[in-house]
């Protein structure tokens, strides 16, 4: 059923894509390419859909998402839309957002940020809960490990929070990319200087995704590099705690 | 831990295990000296208990607190010739194998071979057992279709209640004499039968009593003796506990302890009761005492602690008694089962954790020892921290406690009509089953092997094992036109079995009731003395026998396939299908490839659990209800201990792709490697099952340390036990695994499909993953054990 759709996996008992026991489901396509994507298989474009097939599929993907009912009750937890990019098929987000919000399941969208601003307003306003990436700030930086400019994501973020709604910011450790001195402190100034939020979480790099890189082919600009040692993730943690800010380590 | 328990631990965990012949001396003596004649056999029994009771050897080992062993030293375990005679090839094999040995000395050989042996020879109720059993049984007992709990060890399996705490034994002859002052001569045509049960539950009474006083005498001289003032004392005061316990009610938690543990010594002493005895509702059992004794100043926190390490060592010096034959294969271990219950609810139906059960659980954490075993009874009226301080333990991998729901329990006590209080005092004992503590007789009778009557069904009632034709002739499978068909021939050879089952057990029943009753467990298990009757006639207030279903994965998956591919979607033929079956799947690899493409349990896929639904109910049906032999009844429970194993070596190649000898799934746990949706699914799939129409069921979950690191992964594990406790699930244990696991995972990942591992922020199956991250997550693993 997944080959080649919109939704290339659906994880059942997710505990660290937002509160509580929760289903993901890893939409396919992603307009960036980041070092260190743990799902590089995402990041091939799905083929297109009749909406009428789309609805058929959010159908078939309710089905699924029900089925965890109990355990979501009972902890507070509800389905994730991760990627990939959700905000690259917007049509069945929406869509399942809205039967979501009709059966009473908590949402949360799991965003790097990148897409029409009008799209991630509509999702945040029909969401629960939008987590949202801040990586890099320097435009070159930005440019050369995520394949994008940078621009979009702060000038998305800086309209997000002027909306109503509940926003998880996510910071990548990614070791000797995002975890310089240079960049977090840039992260510190741009979310003081233009957003309300002063919450983050610290998600450390993992090697997840790394046999997938083999079997796909692409090349992994990762490898060899190890997760940060805990000391370090402590040390960028006092470095946001101490401008002020709430910090949590995973998402 | 102090250096007392330290010591005492070391010692218990070094000390080889072996086999004592004082008991089995003792016994052949009594009965050469006693003539049959002229007494009745329970008062014969209780002498019996008596005269070992008064001759067998004291051991005080140094340092102790709480004392009283089964045999003549710790971990010397006594035999039972009256119920299974070991051969001496039997003692041989016990002191040679790899395996776990029962170390056996050349006297104890030359006392079997000389004096034994020749007396038992022909007169054990293991020999009277099979004498009774007709052929059918026989034939099914060979080919593995059920095992006979009751072919080596006397009927128990059951667990103290509160009785003990509140009546000492002299209490207890007084309810006695009140008894036999109401039998009605005139009237009652049983009536010298309870007379005789009533004297010899007062003779086993008394000789419990003379065996604490016999310590009592033991531990003054070694206190007259003793230099050390501060072990001085304590020995003076042991004495003066071994004086009053169990002949006067307990006042102290001491005195609590004690009188458990001598009632403990004396019931597997008695006989060999399966799953030896059981505190049961320790936490609760002992809190008034404990809070008492705080509260007067008379023991501190960490004194009590002291006394229950002492209690747990007592356990582990106690392996369980030696097997042979074929239950040797089904349950190797010296594990005997006892099961401590912590939480739950009070029987006025409030949250029972207290402050003596977190204290219960650092004990089992600090103690880590294979025995006692332990678990706890979550009721949603209990916090999550009681579940989060349990998972604490589980996480360190050790597989206690595990985890059982309360509120099932309840409900399955009250469905099997059962008063309320009866019923909130309850628990499970053993590995996973319910039972009205110290108020119920209910026994398991034997294993059943659900994937095996299939083979049998396919084979028109031929067994290819034993070459026998064993069950009807239902057909040949090939004329069945539809799946009901197929499905209405399986229940009738299920019937078939059952029946033979159930007729067998009944004889069983009656033997034991007339040649083997046991006085000393009959005396503290309500109301054997109201009703004055045996444990082992009827006498206890509940009485119920089961029958436990084991392969409940395997048979699901079997008529999956066999629904799926061979009638719905008419992808395979049912006549290859049998050719491939016979030939064990040899150059069949096609075929069996899709033969796994059918649904499989454990999915949360409908149209799998629906059929495990079928075989529930079919299974159910023929089951329960179904009169024992002692005025109550038969109930199903589906768990296998390690008989799983054994039924997998002697069932053949199944519809499922599954190759014989392959072990079949175990307890309502999927088939090894078929779930592939995480433990949501799982929980979701295994609460299919009509729980509460058990007596128990038995789930285990894989998962890795990193599963329980952060607090946030922990919590969402209470989440999930609670989740499946609302689906009405009775048990889920974790199973938390090693790096040497892991390793042995990465080199045989055919045997490893169902290990789930923490990755991160998500699970996975660890066999999934590359060889890379396999290696990182072994590394953090090791990390964790640093």
């Amino acid at each position: 059923m997944l080959e080649n759709s919109y939704v290339f996996k659906i994880q059942r008992y997710s505990t660290h894509d937002g509160p509580g026991i929760r289903t993901t489901l890893f939409f396919r396509g992603c307009p960036l390419s980041c070092y260190w994507c743990h799902n590089p298989e995402s990041q091939t474009k799905p083929l297109e859909i009749s909406m009428e097939d789309m609805g058929k599929f959010a159908a078939v993907l309710m089905e699924e998402i029900e089925k965890d009912l109990i355990f979501y009750d009972e902890s507070g937890g509800g389905v994730t839309f991760s990627g990939g990019e959700p905000l690259c098929q917007p049509q069945l987000l929406f869509m399942l957002l809205d039967l979501c919000r009709e059966k009473e399941i908590n949402t949360c969208v799991d965003t790097s940020g990148y897409g029409d601003i009008k799209d991630l307003l509509k999702a945040a306003e029909k969401a629960d809960l939008i987590l949202y990436d801040i990586k890099l700030i320097d435009e070159t930086m930005h440019k050369k490990y995520t394949g994008q400019g940078v621009a979009p994501v702060l000038d998305n973020l800086k309209q997000l929070s002027k909306q109503k709604g509940d926003v998880r910011l996510r910071f990548p450790f990614i070791p000797r990319v995002t975890d310089t001195d240079e960049n977090i402190g840039q992260i510190i100034a741009f979310l003081r200087d233009n957003t309300i939020y002063r919450n983050i979480h610290i998600l450390p790099f993992h090697k997840a995704g790394e046999g997938k890189y083999d079997r796909l082919n692409i090349i992994n600009y990762m490898k060899g590099i190890r997760p940060p040692p805990q000391e370090r993730v402590a040390k960028v943690k006092e470095q946001f705690e101490s401008k002020g800010f709430n910090v949590t380590i995973g998402g | 831990m102090n250096s007392r328990i330290e010591n005492l631990r070391k010692k218990t965990r070094e000390k080889e295990v072996t086999i004592s012949h004082e008991r089995a001396e003792l016994v052949t003596a009594f009965y050469k000296k006693t003539s049959s004649m002229d007494k009745s056999i329970p008062v014969q029994r209780a002498l019996c208990l008596k005269h070992v009771l008064e001759n067998k050897k004291i051991f005080i080992d140094d340092n102790e607190l709480i004392v009283g062993e089964r045999g003549p030293e710790p971990k010397a375990v006594p035999t039972y010739p009256e119920i299974c005679l070991h051969s001496m090839e039997d003692l041989e094999i016990l002191d040679s194998r790899p395996k776990v040995p029962y170390k056996v000395c050349p006297e104890t050989k030359r006392i079997y071979g000389e004096k034994i042996i020749p007396f038992w020879k022909g007169k054990t109720i293991r020999e009277k057992i099979f004498k009774s059993m007709e052929d059918l049984w026989i034939d099914s007992f060979n080919a593995g279709i059920f095992t006979e709990f009751q072919e080596q060890r006397s009927p128990g399996h059951t667990a103290g209640g509160d009785l003990i705490y509140q009546k000492g034994f002299n209490d207890l002859k007084d309810d006695i004499r009140q008894c036999f002052k109401g039998i009605d001569f005139f009237k009652d045509k049983d009536g010298l039968e309870k007379q005789e049960v009533l004297t010899s539950l007062d003779i086993a009474a008394d000789a419990l009593i003379i065996f604490a006083i016999r310590h009592a005498e033991a531990l003054e001289s070694q206190a007259k003796d003793e230099t050390d003032l501060k072990r001085k004392a304590e020995l003076e005061n042991m004495a003066r506990v071994c004086k009053k316990v169990p002949a006067q009610k307990p006042e102290t938690f001491h005195e609590a302890l004690q009188y458990y543990w001598f009632l403990h010594v004396g019931i597997i002493t008695e006989l060999n009761p399966w799953d030896a005895y059981n505190p049961g509702r320790l936490d609760q059992n002992l809190y008034p005492f404990y809070k008492k004794d705080i509260e007067n100043g008379i023991i501190t926190r960490e004194q009590a602690k002291e006394f229950l390490c002492c209690f747990w060592i007592k356990f582990h010096n106690h392996p369980a008694p030696p097997k042979v034959g074929v239950t040797a294969k089904e349950s190797n271990t010296y594990v005997d089962f006892c099961l401590i219950n912590l939480g739950g609810v009070t029987k006025d139906n409030q949250d029972g954790v207290n402050e003596l059960t977190y204290l219960v659980l650092d004990v089992i954490e600090e103690m880590r020892l294979l025995q006692p075993s332990s678990m706890i009874q979550v009721s949603r009226k209990n916090p999550d921290r009681f579940i989060r301080r349990a998972l604490k333990i589980i996480a360190t991998g050790f597989g206690q406690p595990s985890v059982f729901n309360t509120d099932a329990i309840v409900q399955e006590m009250i469905l099997q009509g059962k008063s309320v209080e009866d019923a909130r005092m309850a628990g499970a004992s053993g590995c996973v089953e319910a039972g009205a503590f110290g108020k119920e007789c209910y026994i398991l009778t034997g294993y059943f092997n659900l994937p095996k009557i299939l083979e049998i069904t396919l084979c028109n009632g031929w067994d290819p094992l034993t070459k026998k034709q064993i069950g009807l002739k239902t057909g040949d499978p090939k004329s069945f036109e539809t799946f009901d068909d197929l499905f209405d021939a399986y229940k009738n050879q299920l019937e078939h079995f059952v029946n033979i089952k159930i007729k067998g057990n009944n004889i069983i029943d009656q033997i034991n009731a007339k040649y083997m009753p046991v006085p000393l467990l009959s005396l503290v298990t309500q109301d054997c003395i109201k009703n004055a009757k045996d444990y082992n006639q009827g006498g206890a207030r509940y009485n119920t026998s089961y029958i436990q279903g084991v392969g409940m994965g395997t048979i699901t998956d079997c008529f999956s396939s066999l629904k799926y591919n061979v009638y719905d979607k008419n992808l395979v033929l049912m006549e290859s299908l049998l050719a491939a079956l016979k030939e064990d799947f040899k150059g069949n690899d096609i075929l069996r490839h899709q033969l796994d493409q059918a649904p499989k349990y454990g999915n949360d896929n409908d149209d799998a659990d629906d059929i495990l639904k079928m075989i529930f109910n079919a299974f159910h049906g023929l089951v329960t209800g179904r009169p024992n032999a002692k005025g109550g009844v038969y109930r199903i429970n589906l768990l296998p201990t390690t008989c799983h194993v054994y039924f997998g070596e002697i069932t053949g190649a199944l519809p499922d792709g599954r190759k014989k000898g392959v072990p079949v799934s175990e307890g309502i746990s999927p088939v090894q490697g078929a779930d592939r949706n995480g433990p949501t699914a799982v929980l979701k799939s295994a609460a299919k099952i009509d729980h509460l129409k058990t007596g128990g069921t038995l789930l285990n979950q894989k998962f890795l340390p990193d599963l329980f690191k952060e607090e946030k992964d922990v919590q969402a594990l209470v989440h999930l036990i609670r989740s499946y406790f609302k689906m009405d699930g009775h048990h889920v244990q974790f199973n938390v695994v090693s790096e040497e696991t892991l390793k042995d995972a990465q080199k045989h990942p055919e045997n490893y499909r169902d290990l789930i591992v923490r990755v991160a922020g998500y699970s996975d199956y660890f066999v999934d993953l590359t060889t890379a991250l396999q290696d990182e997550i072994m590394h953090r693993t090791a990390h964790n054990i640093n």
